[in-house]
């Protein structure tokens, strides 16, 4: 009986900061490593004290896997990995790999350079952990060491974004990041295949959502755009640089074709261009669709969309921004915000999840009147829109996730204590399987029971297929042999070869009965009435009569010789060896009963 | 396992492997260089070429001039090119499970092997492999296509006139199974049944064999294989290199502790440093165009050429090159410039790093942006406007039978100021070079084969150290041409195996184990015991599941409760099935200990006798004797069970079980 332990140091029944500790067979592996966008101080980054009290990071790490490169997954990577102090290996995809620095860099630039702050990170920091990163393909077996491998899959919510198989011997853990259960209109949908893992560690941001269909959301997108731009409005999307905003820009981009639109549409600067890079050369990570037709026509080369100027926010007349970051907490998209915020005719469009404790959240929950530096109240006239693009899956995604993995254990991450009740009970009703959602800080404790690979002779195994009556090989049988188990192998072997590989001789154990019978006929006739007795009551049985006058069954020799004293009666000497012992037994019962009288 | 080797050509392999109830084959190469004995499809009415007198028997007759023509002294087939397919009566190929594919140039013949053969199963590559495997299809198939050709000759191959012919047609192998180019339908079909894969994926086939690619570091996506069970491991290692180009390194130390390496797929070229070629390359090119001459590269439109443009990025600048203009001309030259940028994943690391800044991994980007590196789909439309000379144009096909270069070489082939370039090792240069002559311009021949040699070998396989090597016959002896250049021969111990094409070679391997699992349940009830230090043995019966080739181990059901009801009417239902087996003893006996017990045990008549090998213990009342030798106990007693019983689990309290 072995167990699996899972710390949450973040994501438990929240979104944001996602970070959780797996102890699986011995090796101890944290998933994701991300900070908390609602908070300013401490609380940003995962509590790690839990770790640190028992030593070094390195020392009781295995490994570190990160699922995509968003904050919320990966922003306390730096702190973890240099200020904290981890020198171990940190896997992630390509993808993820070449855009989490520049992620992380622009956050750090943001909280150190704009607000001022200290104790952070720096950029050189970045590159050092960047330098313990290990990039892995889509579902190549990464060996961490001999016994711990990992394998990722497709996620599809942002470019790079995978789920991760982490595997000991025959336990195993999925862990999903987050995902898309459908393809959207840059990138494909997550899979996994049926790998049945012990336990089942997904998101659930959405999960009590079960959303309407794409198609429907988006015209509902373009009509809402369309609209305010008619009426001479501005519409601002607060994005982040990558994954969404690309979806969107494609979506804005064929419709403003599509419409003949003169209104401009603007990106904000920086990361655009450098995002739609990474889409043009990781294209392979894309949808179908894209992937297909990119020699031809490359979707990330936009006709209608446009650099953005700090100056253009100001100019009259209708106009699409898409500024970052996504939750109005800070920088380009704020400050749009601020300016336009007051113009009813404006419209802020929120394409994504709002972590408690940001503008886009706080607008979102209805706020009209907030408080922002300074003191200063800004009155929200614009009007505020939600419209749920984040690839996320939702409750219907979750529970198809888990038909194709087959998970005997479910743990729900990155989602609301509320929601998450509701779908823990839907799983528990629909799969039977035991669903967990811990608290930050709570450790829970899965009992595995795995069966046990061993090595098994080929000859036992030969042996025993053959001597089964039926040559059905389907069909169980029974069989018999001898484990030896010498440091961590395990050997299954016929018996005998047990004792010659130890160096032991057998020791037979044999037993021999006197059955007395009364017969006055010659010692051979008796022998004779003897065999025919036995060959008609065994018929399964192989029984023979020997030449030197004795009487075979199997292994199970019987001799018979005249009584000293009394020549009617005749003694049958029944010998058997311990490995016969019931046939044996069943031989002197049975002749003990006397012959039938008919035989002769 | 069983190997079946369908083509004989070591670069382009094609084998088939039995191994464990399963059917794979390895590559499906397409030897093209049977299309040598063709003359070149030329793209524009070539008035040379159609002038060409028929070929002539030595007895004057002619009926044979209508298919072959004769130029310069060689005697060539006047129809559409052929390729030598691999052997297809060999075994019957519906039976093939699955084909995994090493690289783009070993599933040429992929169209042939899955189409119309009844082929049911799946083939594995990787994603670079399958998309400019389709980029060389479907160039091939647009060179054949696009100049048809209504003569298909066929009368030379009966054997009766093959015999009468002029080397080398006379000596051409199979000729009979010969075939036409497929077609695009075909082709995509056949990439329909191919299934991608990534390097270290490990990909279960029936539960009986596992397979994973590894990185080859020959070309995008190139892999080599391994095929393993639990206690089997091949190794096929096709098409590898361990030159830093652009490909990501070669994986090697997953192909230790192989039973069976079979290589294929090594230099062809095995004198020649692919480093100095490309050295010789650009200074023979240079040399031209300086002297207003126009440079010819006939060459694939993948792989090599990519390192070529590389090398010319950083060479022409230098060498006052930079306002020659160079052409890329193929069907899908846009696609392989494009697809080459795509796959970040698959390069080796400096190219990589560059994708994450992000900026193309290969400086052809900054050629085409410049404008110094145009491409174009053919000769025809746009080119024709653009075209300055002198210039450099890399088109195909290598073998110069077909595609746009046939084109270049006629309008070029009159001036020695003109040099063509062969940079490609799979055809002979002379060999292809022979329907245009007389030639004036200037034959180059640096083959760039970038595949390993043979002292790269040997330190390979030193290194991974296969119990076991199999390799193509040509591997195992120096070359033809060389026969004292005994170090261009594979050189290990134990010598390797050898086959040729339409052979099946028996491959040794011994195994002694299988994987069987032990359900948790029956686990717990095992007992171990511990023998020796560090030794446990636990004696198990349990039922033997099988399934999809896996073995499984449960508790034994329950035995079923004796029936209440007396319907017995027969003996034998009475009689003792022979399971549950007894274990094996081992141990020995101490006599005076096994007195007390007896005595413990109430027996107050016991005696002992010594033997010769033993003892005799004695119960008198009983009636009874046990006889104590070192390996062996014998009770004798009259029909008392309970007694034996009795005795017997005394002995046993002695004895260890196995």
């Amino acid at each position: 009986l072995t167990c699996l332990s899972f710390f949450l140091a973040g994501a438990g029944q929240d979104v944001g900061r996602s970070c959780i500790l797996v102890s699986i067979a011995g090796k101890n592996v944290m998933l994701d490593c991300g900070m908390h966008m609602g908070y300013n101080d401490d609380r940003r980054f995962p509590d790690f004290s839990y770790i640190t009290q028992n030593g070094r990071l390195t020392d009781f790490l295995d490994c570190v896997i990160i699922s995509h490169f968003h904050l919320d997954h990966c922003g306390a990577l730096p702190y973890f990995s240099e200020m904290v102090g981890y020198d171990g290996p940190i896997y992630m995809t390509h993808p993820t790999k070449a855009i989490c620095p520049i992620l992380l860099e622009d956050y750090r630039k943001i909280t150190v350079d704009k607000k001022g702050e200290t104790n952070f990170f720096t950029s050189q920091m970045i590159k050092d952990c960047m330098k313990k990163v290990v990039a892995v393909h889509l579902h190549q077996t990464v060996q961490v060491d001999e016994e711990l491998e990992i394998k990722a899959y497709y996620a599809g919510h942002v470019l790079g974004a995978a789920m991760f198989q982490i595997k000991v011997g025959c336990e195993s853990v999925v862990y999903t990041g987050d995902y898309n259960m459908t393809p959207d209109r840059h990138l494909g949908a997550a899979w996994i295949d049926k790998c049945r893992p012990d336990l089942l560690i997904t998101e659930s941001t959405y999960a009590t959502t079960i959303r309407d269909s794409k198609r429907c959301r988006e015209r509902d997108f373009l009509k809402k755009v369309h609209e305010t731009v008619e009426r001479g409005g501005k519409v601002l999307i607060p994005v982040f640089a990558l994954g969404r905003a690309q979806e969107l820009c494609i979506l804005l981009e064929t419709f403003w074709e599509r419409m003949n639109l003169k209104a401009p549409i603007y990106f904000s600067t920086g990361l655009t261009e450098k995002a739609n890079h990474y889409y043009k050369l990781f294209i392979t990570w894309t949808n179908q669709k894209i992937r297909k037709t990119f020699v031809q026509r490359n979707m990330f080369e936009f006709k209608h969309i446009k650099a953005f100027d700090r100056a253009f926010a100001d100019n009259p007349g209708p106009m699409v921004v898409f500024a970052t970051p996504g939750m109005l907490h800070a920088g380009q998209s704020l400050q749009i915000f601020r300016k336009w915020a007051g113009n009813e005719k404006n419209m802020v469009i929120m394409p994504g999840y709002c972590v408690q404790g940001t503008v886009g959240h706080k607008i979102l929950s209805g706020q009209r009147k907030l408080e922002m530096e300074g003191r200063q109240i800004l009155e929200v006239k614009m009007q505020v829109e939600y419209m749920s693009f984040s690839a996320h899956a939702d409750a219907k995604g979750i529970m198809q996730l888990i038909r194709q993995a087959e998970p005997r254990n479910v743990l729900l991450v990155h989602g609301e204590a509320k929601k998450m009740e509701f779908l823990k009970q839907k799983i528990e009703q629909e799969f039977h399987v035991n669903c967990y959602m811990p608290a930050n800080g709570e450790t829970t404790t899965i009992f595995t029971n795995p069966s046990i690979p061993v090595d098994i002779s080929l000859g036992l195994l030969k042996r025993e297929t053959a001597i089964g009556l039926l040559p059905d090989a389907k069909k169980p049988k029974l069989m018999h042999g001898t484990l030896m188990m010498k440091d961590n192998s395990f050997r299954l072997v016929s018996p005998e070869q047990a004792l010659k590989e130890l160096g032991l001789t057998e020791h037979q154990l044999r037993f021999t009965c006197r059955v007395h019978i009364q017969d006055p006929r010659k010692e051979h006739e008796t022998v004779l009435r003897v065999y025919n007795h036995l060959k008609g009551v065994l018929k399964d049985y192989s029984v023979q009569h020997l030449p030197d006058g004795s009487i075979t069954v199997e292994s199970i020799l019987i001799q018979a010789t005249a009584h000293s004293e009394d020549q009617g009666t005749k003694v049958l000497l029944v010998s058997w060896t311990y490995q016969d012992e019931e046939l044996g037994s069943y031989l002197t019962s049975l002749l003990k009963k006397g012959l039938p009288q008919s035989t002769a | 396992f069983i190997q079946y080797c369908l083509s004989g050509h070591p670069t382009l392999p094609c084998n088939v492997l039995k191994f464990k109830s399963t059917t794979i084959m390895l590559d499906c190469g397409l030897d093209m260089t049977s299309t040598l004995n063709f003359l070149p499809l030329p793209l524009v009415q070539s008035p040379r070429l159609s002038k060409l007198p028929g070929w002539v028997l030595k007895d004057g007759s002619t009926f044979l001039d209508k298919e072959l023509k004769e130029c310069s002294g060689r005697v060539f087939v006047d129809s559409v090119p052929e390729f030598c397919l691999p052997e297809t009566e060999l075994l019957d190929l519906s039976t093939v499970d699955v084909i995994l594919i090493s690289n783009y140039h070993c599933m040429m013949a992929l169209p042939y092997i899955t189409e119309n053969t009844g082929f049911t199963g799946t083939v594995y590559a990787t994603e670079p492999t399958v998309q400019i495997g389709r980029l060389l299809m479907e160039e091939l198939v647009n060179f054949i296509e696009r100049v048809p050709k209504a003569q298909s000759a066929s009368m030379w191959k009966n054997k009766e006139v093959q015999r009468l012919l002029p080397a080398p047609l006379k000596d051409a192998v199979e000729v009979s199974m010969w075939r036409k180019c497929y077609t695009m339908p075909e082709v995509n079909a056949a990439l329909s049944k191919i299934q991608l894969v990534g390097y270290s994926q490990k990909i279960e086939l029936f539960g009986a064999v596992q397979v994973t690619p590894l990185s080859s570091g020959y070309a995008l996506g190139s892999s080599n294989w391994i095929i393993q069970s639990h206690y089997e491991k091949v190794s096929y290692v096709s098409g590898s290199s361990l030159l830093t180009t652009h490909p990501q390194p070669m994986d090697q130390t997953s192909l230790k502790n192989s039973d069976v390496l079979i290589l294929t797929g090594l230099t062809q070229i095995p004198t020649a440093n692919p480093d100095g070629m490309v050295g010789e390359f650009c200074s023979n090119l240079a040399m031209t165009v300086r002297n207003g001459g126009n440079v010819l590269v006939p060459c694939y439109p993948s792989g090599v050429i990519y390192d070529l443009l590389e090398c010319l990025y950083q060479y022409i600048d230098s060498a006052g090159l930079s306002s020659v203009p160079f052409y890329f001309i193929s069907p899908v030259a846009n696609s392989s410039l494009e697809f080459s940028q795509i796959f970040a994943e698959w390069l080796c690391h400096n190219k990589q790093t560059k994708v994450y800044l992000p900026e193309p991994p290969f400086p052809h980007a900054e050629l085409i942006q410049t404008n110094k590196l145009k491409h174009y789909p053919s000769i025809h439309g746009d080119f024709s406007n653009d075209f300055k000379q002198p210039c450099v144009v890399f088109t195909g096909h290598p073998s110069l039978r077909f595609g746009d270069v046939v084109h270049f070489m006629e309008l070029w082939g009159k001036s020695s100021l003109n040099t063509v370039i062969f940079t490609e090792p799979d055809f002979s240069y002379l060999d292809a070079l022979a329907p245009y002559q007389p030639l004036a311009m200037k034959c180059v021949y640096c083959p760039i084969d970038t595949r390993l040699n043979f002292i790269q070998v040997s330190k390979l396989l030193k290194e991974v150290q296969p119990l076991h090597v199999v390799c193509p016959e040509q591997y195992t002896q120096p070359p033809p041409t060389q026969s004292h250049r005994t170090d261009l021969m594979i050189d290990c111990q134990p010598p390797p195996m050898s086959y040729r094409r339409a052979e099946v070679l028996t491959l040794p391997y011994k195994r002694r184990y299988e994987k069987i699992e032990i359900m948790p349940d029956l686990a717990d009830s095992l007992v171990p015991l511990e023998i020796k230090p560090g030794i446990s043995l636990a004696t198990v019966s349990a039922m033997l599941h099988t399934k999809d080739n896996k073995h499984v181990l449960q508790l034994p059901p329950k035995p079923p409760q004796p029936p209440t009801s007396k319907k017995r009417k027969r003996v034998s239902d009475d009689v003792p099935e022979c399971k549950p087996l007894k274990p094996l003893l081992s141990g020995s006996i101490p006599v005076d200990q096994f007195v007390q017990t007896l005595e413990k045990h109430g027996f107050s008549d016991v005696k002992v006798e010594d033997t010769a090998k033993g003892h005799i213990v004695l119960l008198q009342e009983a009636e009874t004797l046990i006889q104590i030798e070192e390996d062996s106990t014998h009770i004798i007693c009259d029909n008392d069970e309970p007694l034996r019983v009795k005795l017997r689990d005394l002995v046993l309290k002695f004895l260890q079980k196995f």
